[in-house]
């Protein structure tokens, strides 16, 4: 054996812990200026935000040892040199932030529907669950299901969308948004790509006109004019009419990320199928649309999280989702200045759900093998 | 906009009108009235869940005097932007949301305000280091003001009057507002004097600021039903002149039931001992004793949402009675 076959080890600078930092922080002398600024920043940063909302921050009692009800007890506002974030407030409100006003001896019945959206969501989030196909029959029912527990009939006690409030209604729109404008979606952007000129035209134009307008504005008409042009006697519920509104939005946007993954289908994957002698349905149904919703993953979710964190607008009509609970309660006397606390929490929360669904995304381009390997597999 | 609106007023008009909303409120059971989204001193939900608050307040008077129950009413709640239409529209009986009550809302968008429980205005709020006692004195500050409000305008009007130049820093909502004075980025903020006082109530230490004396604008807010429906607006406006004649007659909730053996002749016929006043406005007699009872009159209301041992800590000013150097007034119980 001689040496130029041996085996020789590579040099230390370019593998291990040393070789990593080398390439990726300090590769040249401005990546490893802006690696010691970054560094430095977060120095910075850091030690001040874990003080700020942990180590001197009250959680239920001041320092003093009192149990915290109103701002004045917080830490800081007796010493302004002790005492960081006053979490007391969240503590004190937390029920309005999650349920708002639902009335507290039926809240059992938001907390059951919270367990069984969880439990619908495990079958489409995760295929090799056992049982899947049960777990499916439970989804398609807990709709149904969540209507009646939630708003009341069946021998539940009815109770009104107006006590509803906090993340019960951010979750309430922003599932019911999803969930109904996919389907509507699917259709809308097959329609505009159909050859039936009318049917082309029609979905077209609602696509165009919902997307010409703001949310606010479709939010307003919800609201404002849906009622009048109902039949006198009939009284649509506030959170339906808002609803709507919401569905159809986020139904626009949808069609257009799903006609884009349709563009994306090579015209050879139509053509096979119709050679098949498919059917316009069993076409797009089995070959097209299982293509172009993979490739369109991201933009989906894209919309989705956007969709979340639009239903906040709801507090322009006077609905109270989980960020107006924030702000109703910083008019509260008792908890006045609290601003930082509130909205720090209220976009936590907001992030635990978009980062989630994020995360999620992600997963699911990687077990689908989206991207560049795209038809060979 | 407004034309829009009145299109709107109109269109409801026609078709929620004609039948009486007392007869739709005591059919329904409860009342439906309109508050804020949340705003210190006159319409906020507390750790509990109820709302609480001067509008609250109103709200609760009114169910108090058609059911004889606080209980009996549920808040709905309006933005600046959703209240005229909801009330247009019948899903309220009646607005209690720290309206100003201006000839355009009341003829043009027909609707009807049946009161005042708030004397609001304009005013300004200094940081007490500043060391200025009058807004005369503030001549060369800048001033954050909201964009596109009759504040900014009421603004422009009081400096020119007075001779005194400014610089306008503009700003889009409260928290801004707060914020920019609070890092000293103006010298002064304006908006209404009950804004100011909750903007005061929040800072970290409400003594290094202080609201000056002058009040330059009249901003009288009032509950507000829909035209045309007088005797529903009947009720709403004496529910809210009961509590205003109680404090005059120094009927509290605490004294209320001693009152009724009372030597007034005005006190025993609020009290509904005497005469039919509450048959009069299809109300049992003893409704104005029930809102009394069970709310408070005009004093205690304000003592405990806006007062001075609040955080707003708002002096009664405008808002004492007419006896004691205010303008409250309430016409005769007879």
């Amino acid at each position: 054996m001689n040496e130029i076959n041996q085996v020789r080890k590579p040099p230390v600078a370019t593998t291990g812990i040393i070789g990593w930092f080398r390439i990726n922080l300090f590769f040249n002398w401005t990546n490893s200026l802006i690696t010691l600024f970054v560094i430095y920043c977060l120095y910075q940063f850091i030690p001040w935000i874990l003080d700020w909302t942990i180590f001197s921050a009250d959680f239920k009692y001041n320092y003093l040892g009192e149990q915290i009800t109103n701002q004045e007890m917080c830490s800081r506002n007796l010493d302004p040199e002790n005492g960081g974030a006053c979490w007391a407030v969240i503590y004190v409100r937390f029920y309005q932030f999650i349920y708002g006003f639902y009335p507290k001896v039926e809240v059992w019945r938001v907390n059951v529907a919270y367990v069984m959206l969880a439990v619908a969501l495990l079958p489409l989030l995760y295929t090799q669950l056992p049982y899947r196909k049960y777990f499916l029959y439970f989804t398609y029912i807990f709709p149904v299901i969540a209507y009646f527990l939630l708003n009341g009939g069946l021998g539940f006690t009815e109770v009104s969308t107006n006590k509803w409030g906090g993340l019960l209604v951010t979750l309430v729109l922003g599932c019911t948004g999803i969930a109904l404008a996919f389907p509507i979606g699917i259709m809308l952007a097959l329609g505009r790509r159909s050859k039936l000129p009318v049917i082309s035209m029609m979905c077209t134009l609602f696509i165009e006109f919902i997307r010409g307008v703001p949310l606010i504005t479709l939010l307003f008409f919800g609201m404002v004019m849906l009622p009048l042009f109902l039949p006198e006697g009939i009284d649509m519920d506030g959170l339906v009419r808002v609803l709507v509104a919401v569905t159809l939005f986020q139904s626009a946007y949808m069609a257009e990320v799903i006609r884009g993954g349709l563009q994306a289908i090579p015209p050879g994957q139509y053509e096979a199928a119709k050679s098949l002698g498919m059917s316009y349905w069993r076409m797009n149904l089995l070959i097209v649309l299982p293509q172009a919703i993979r490739i369109s993953i991201p933009p989906i979710v894209n919309t989705s999280i956007g969709l979340f964190k639009d239903t906040t607008l709801v507090i322009i009509v006077g609905i109270l989702d989980l960020l107006g609970i924030g702000r109703g309660t910083l008019a509260d006397t008792n908890w006045l200045g609290l601003s930082y606390e509130i909205y720090f929490f209220v976009s936590l929360v907001f992030f635990i759900f978009t980062f989630g669904m994020s995360r999620y995304s992600l997963y699911l381009e990687k077990k689908l093998k989206t991207g560049i390997n795209m038809g060979a597999d | 906009m407004k034309k829009l609106l009145s299109i709107f007023a109109v269109a409801a008009f026609a078709f929620s009108a004609n039948a009486g909303t007392l007869d739709d409120v005591k059919n329904r059971g409860f009342l439906k009235c309109g508050v804020t989204t949340g705003l210190a001193g006159f319409a906020a939900p507390d750790d509990s869940g109820e709302w609480a608050g001067l509008d609250a307040d109103m709200c609760r008077a009114v169910a108090v005097a058609v059911f004889g129950d606080r209980s009996k009413v549920e808040f709905i709640t309006t933005t600046g932007k959703s209240r005229f239409p909801t009330l247009a529209s019948g899903e309220v009986d009646m607005l209690a949301r720290n309206t100003t009550w201006t000839i355009s809302r009341d003829v043009n968008l027909g609707f009807e305000f049946v009161g005042v429980n708030f004397y609001d205005g304009q005013g300004f709020m200094v940081p007490s280091a500043l060391g200025v006692s009058s807004a005369t004195e503030l001549d060369g500050a800048t001033v954050c003001i909201q964009t596109g409000t009759t504040t900014e305008l009421n603004l422009a009007d009081f400096f020119r009057l007075n001779g005194i130049s400014y610089e306008a820093l503009p700003i889009e909502t409260n928290d801004e507002g707060k914020e920019n004075l609070f890092a000293g980025r103006c010298d002064v903020y304006t908006t209404d004097a009950s804004g100011l006082s909750s903007t005061r109530a929040a800072a970290s230490n409400p003594n290094k600021w202080k609201v000056l004396p002058e009040i330059i604008s009249k901003e009288p807010l009032g509950p507000l039903v829909r035209h045309g429906d007088h005797q529903w607006g009947d009720v709403v406006r004496w529910s809210l002149n009961a509590m205003i004649i109680a404090e005059e007659l120094g009927v509290t909730s605490e004294n209320v039931d001693a009152q009724m053996s009372s030597n007034v002749p005005e006190v025993l016929r609020l009290l509904g001992v005497e005469g039919n006043y509450g048959e009069m406005l299809e109300l049992s007699n003893d409704w104005a004793y029930q809102i009394i009872k069970q709310i408070g009159n005009y004093s205690e209301s304000y003592e405990a949402n806006v007062g001075p041992d609040t955080p707003l800590e708002i002096a009664r000013g405008l808002n004492a009675l007419w006896t004691q150097g205010g303008i409250l007034y309430a016409p005769p119980f007879r």
